[in-house]
């Protein structure tokens, strides 16, 4: 029977594997785990909604491992980020997302692949659950992804549109994503991300206008982690109800700490966006442990007792954890063994990256426009050209 | 000058470095845009006979080196500053003798992302130096506001690649005023300080050069400073200049560039180029960060060619002084014009295009641009785009033997 017990294991472990979560194996049974709860979660602030996203949900066991799985890959990813550009191996700007995991986590959880995303430059998180592997990650951010041409804030992939530098620049493009999915009735949405320091931008509210007025199916999400790189949203917004600033438009306000909070609200909000009720704005509460980038020790605006409270408190990979082990969903060690793995590819990814070869020099000139045959670019001097291929 | 393997940790490099003190010598890249300065971003030029240079400290040496000017004895006593503190000196200066002069932008309540404004809210109130939110359109916006009312509105746009969204308020707002409504009203008293310019990991938004989009728009005055001494007093003259004026800030000499800066207020005039040092052969033209690629260039070309330049530093693009240019190109034949912005449209296009009229006999080989590419302004390809000294170095050899 121990020979049985090994055989169904790796059958298991091996159909298991999907989305890179692999199905732990230790040494208790499958059978012995609860394999789904109820839980109850906050409830979301409304404005102009009648309905409101469930307070009771359902997570699986699946789901919870690869939520924290997930999870997890993110915050070592960012940790070995921070690593990494202290030791000058990744240049540029570097904004890091770790504390912020929830949110990517709970959004990809409740929509579709197949649906669009777009966000600001904290974007390693989305970079990820929108299918770029961390592999791919680390070395973008050595110069991979984009050829090496963006760094750190352009990391892009399929049905994800980056990674934008210039703050609230995206939120337009996110309503024009949205206006090609409702023309070609693809039933396809956009996800439209931006922060608090963002909102203040007036293209934002333009954004709301037209997304309103032709019924775009947008959600647009603001990640609210309290500053706008050193300025706390008391002394930025004459609002700091950012849920409500769509006027217009029904709102919602997540516990952005929540994995499953912010998975319902997000369920909620793409059922109403693909009924062709129109846009829905979320305002997702969060908080992030580094600060505004790698340049910024995030220290002078805050104390280190409130990141430390957050940490302890309000920990959205620590809150899943807990409630996971609290109701006999898996095991001590079986999350252990995730850490572990998690740890190990994330190594293996920076090895890669730092090994990696650095793109040719050609790539400088390339894709500046869509041409075929390729032109030719002036370089330092008129009698200096270089080929842009496209 | 320090040798030091790769092994060496950063914080024992930053020790050592802070040890020896600052000096012209040494050429330090990377600025932070957080309040501390991030010691990784500090490396130190190593010797050319060194031969343990790792491939990341090749990397990371910057294209220039800072050349101080002459201490300046006609403003009275000094103080060593470096290009931040001297805009320090030049707000402070203002705050205090104009009482109506207000200071906003993100985040310069706390100093500014590059410490520019450092202790002025302490000092004169939190009325007079206050932080707006995240929107550029609102803060040209409500600074054209501000000086059409009569007070002195100093903004601060926290990156010239930022600008953009401000770009209507300046060109159809701020530059048409005094035109549109026949002199009965005017921004004048508005001045918008930008950082700009390559900072060696800038990459696409944080390393614009944008002065030539504002080249195109009369009604406004455009300035940049190649160092501190030259910062304060070109600042002080925008500010009280009755012209809406845009200041760009070389960032990657806020720290890097340190002088014996005058304490007092003291201007220098502007649309007026200063020639730098005298030349028979050819005339070079650059501002902000590239003079000092220029001079070096200078020094190459007299050692290696016997070639004798005249670098001119144009100090103000806008309106910019024609006749000092012209001079000079009469007296040598040959220019080379230099800067960071791509080649095409840049502003080196202008120069170049009224020089050939002013001087068309006069010259001996047509007149050379060293500038960047035109491709928006890469990541880790920034060493091979910038126009750095063996660009400028050829382009003059080929000029010399035409």
């Amino acid at each position: 029977s121990g020979k049985m017990l090994s055989n169904i294991s790796n059958v298991l472990r091996a159909c298991a594997q999907k989305n890179g979560a692999a199905v732990v194996m230790s040494a208790r049974t499958y059978a012995d785990f609860t394999t789904q709860a109820t839980f109850e979660i906050k409830k979301c602030d409304l404005f102009k909604l009648d309905e409101a996203p469930a307070t009771q949900v359902v997570m699986t066991r699946d789901e919870g491992l690869q939520y924290y799985r997930t999870m997890q890959t993110m915050r070592r990813m960012e940790l070995k980020a921070d690593q990494l550009y202290k030791q000058k191996i990744i240049r540029g700007f570097c904004h890091l997302y770790d504390g912020q995991e929830a949110c990517a986590v709970g959004i990809e959880a409740a929509i579709n692949l197949t649906d669009h995303l777009i966000t600001a430059y904290r974007a390693h998180g989305y970079t990820y659950t929108r299918g770029g592997t961390f592999n791919m990650q680390i070395v973008l951010l050595r110069g991979g992804i984009a050829k090496g041409k963006g760094g750190s804030m352009h990391m892009y992939c399929k049905n994800f549109y980056g990674g934008n530098g210039i703050v609230g620049a995206q939120v337009p493009l996110g309503a024009g994503v949205a206006l090609a999915c409702k023309y070609q009735e693809n039933n396809q949405l956009c996800v439209c991300l931006y922060g608090d320091g963002a909102a203040n931008q007036g293209q934002i509210f333009e954004t709301y206008n037209m997304a309103a007025l032709w019924k775009l199916p947008v959600i647009f999400i603001c990640e609210n982690n309290r500053y706008g790189m050193g300025t706390s949203v008391e002394r930025a917004a004459a609002s700091t109800d950012y849920y409500k600033r769509g006027e217009f438009i029904p709102g919602l306000r997540v516990d952005g700490m929540d994995v499953l909070c912010v998975r319902e609200a997000t369920r909620f909000a793409a059922d109403h966006c693909r009924s062709g009720k129109g846009p829905i704005l979320m305002e997702l509460q969060t908080y992030r442990y580094h600060g505004h980038s790698m340049s910024d020790p995030g220290v002078s605006y805050r104390t280190r007792e409130e990141i430390q409270e957050v940490r302890s408190k309000s920990d959205p990979i620590s809150m899943l954890k807990d409630r996971m082990l609290s109701n006999n969903m898996a095991s001590v060690e079986e999350l252990k063994e995730i850490d572990v793995e998690v740890r190990k590819e994330i190594e293996d990814a920076a090895q890669f990256a730092t090994t990696d070869p650095e793109p040719p020099l050609e790539e400088l000139c390339n894709h500046i426009f869509s041409n075929n045959p390729p032109v030719e670019v002036r370089g330092t001097n008129p009698w200096s050209k270089l080929k842009s291929v496209s | 000058l320090i040798t030091h393997r790769c092994t060496t940790t950063v914080m024992a490099a930053a020790a050592r470095f802070f040890i020896r003190g600052v000096n012209s010598k040494l050429s330090i890249t990377g600025v932070g845009t957080g309040v501390h300065s991030s010691f990784g971003a500090t490396l130190l030029k190593l010797t050319p006979s060194c031969n343990s240079r790792s491939k990341t400290q090749r990397r990371h040496a910057a294209h220039f080196t800072f050349q101080p000017d002459p201490v300046p004895t006609q403003y009275g006593p000094t103080q060593k500053m470096n290009l931040f503190q001297s805009i320090t000196s030049a707000l402070d200066n203002t705050l205090a003798s104009d009482p109506t002069a207000v200071i906003f932008g993100e985040d310069v309540a706390f100093g500014g992302v590059f410490r520019c404004t450092v202790g002025l809210r302490d000092k004169y109130g939190k009325d007079r130096v206050f932080n707006t939110p995240l929107c550029e359109q609102g803060i040209v916006g409500f600074g054209i506001g501000v000086a059409v009312a009569g007070a002195t509105a100093i903004a601060e746009i926290q990156f010239a690649d930022y600008i953009f969204p401000a770009f209507d308020q300046i060109v159809n707002e701020a530059a048409k005023y005094r035109y549109r409504s026949g002199n009965l009203f005017d921004c004048g008293n508005l001045t918008i300080r930008a950082p700009w310019g390559c900072v060696g990991h800038g990459s696409l938004y944080h390393s614009q050069s944008p002065e030539a989009f504002f080249a195109h728009c009369p009604g406004i005055k455009i300035v940049i400073p190649r160092s501190p001494v030259q910062a304060k007093g070109l600042l002080l003259s925008c500010i009280a200049d009755k012209n809406p004026c845009i200041f760009f800030e070389p960032k990657i000499l806020y720290r890097a560039a340190v002088e014996q800066v005058p304490v007092e207020a003291y201007t220098i005039p502007l649309s007026q180029a200063e020639v730098l040092q005298e030349g028979s052969d050819v005339t070079l033209v650059a501002w902000g960060t590239q003079i000092h690629v220029m001079k070096e260039v200078a020094n190459m070309a007299q050692e290696k060619l016997g070639v004798s330049c005249e670098v001119i530093d144009l100090q103000t693009i806008l309106p910019w002084d024609i006749e000092t240019v012209c001079k000079s190109v009469v007296k040598t034949g040959r220019l080379l014009i230099s800067h960071e912005a791509p080649v095409t449209g840049g502003f080196a296009a202008e120069i170049s295009s009224t020089v050939q009229e002013e001087c068309f006999l006069n010259l001996e080989a047509p007149i050379s641009r060293v500038c960047g590419y035109d491709t928006p302004f890469p990541h880790i390809f920034e060493p091979f785009y910038i126009p750095d000294k063996w660009k400028c170095f050829d382009a003059i050899k080929k000029m010399i033997n035409y």
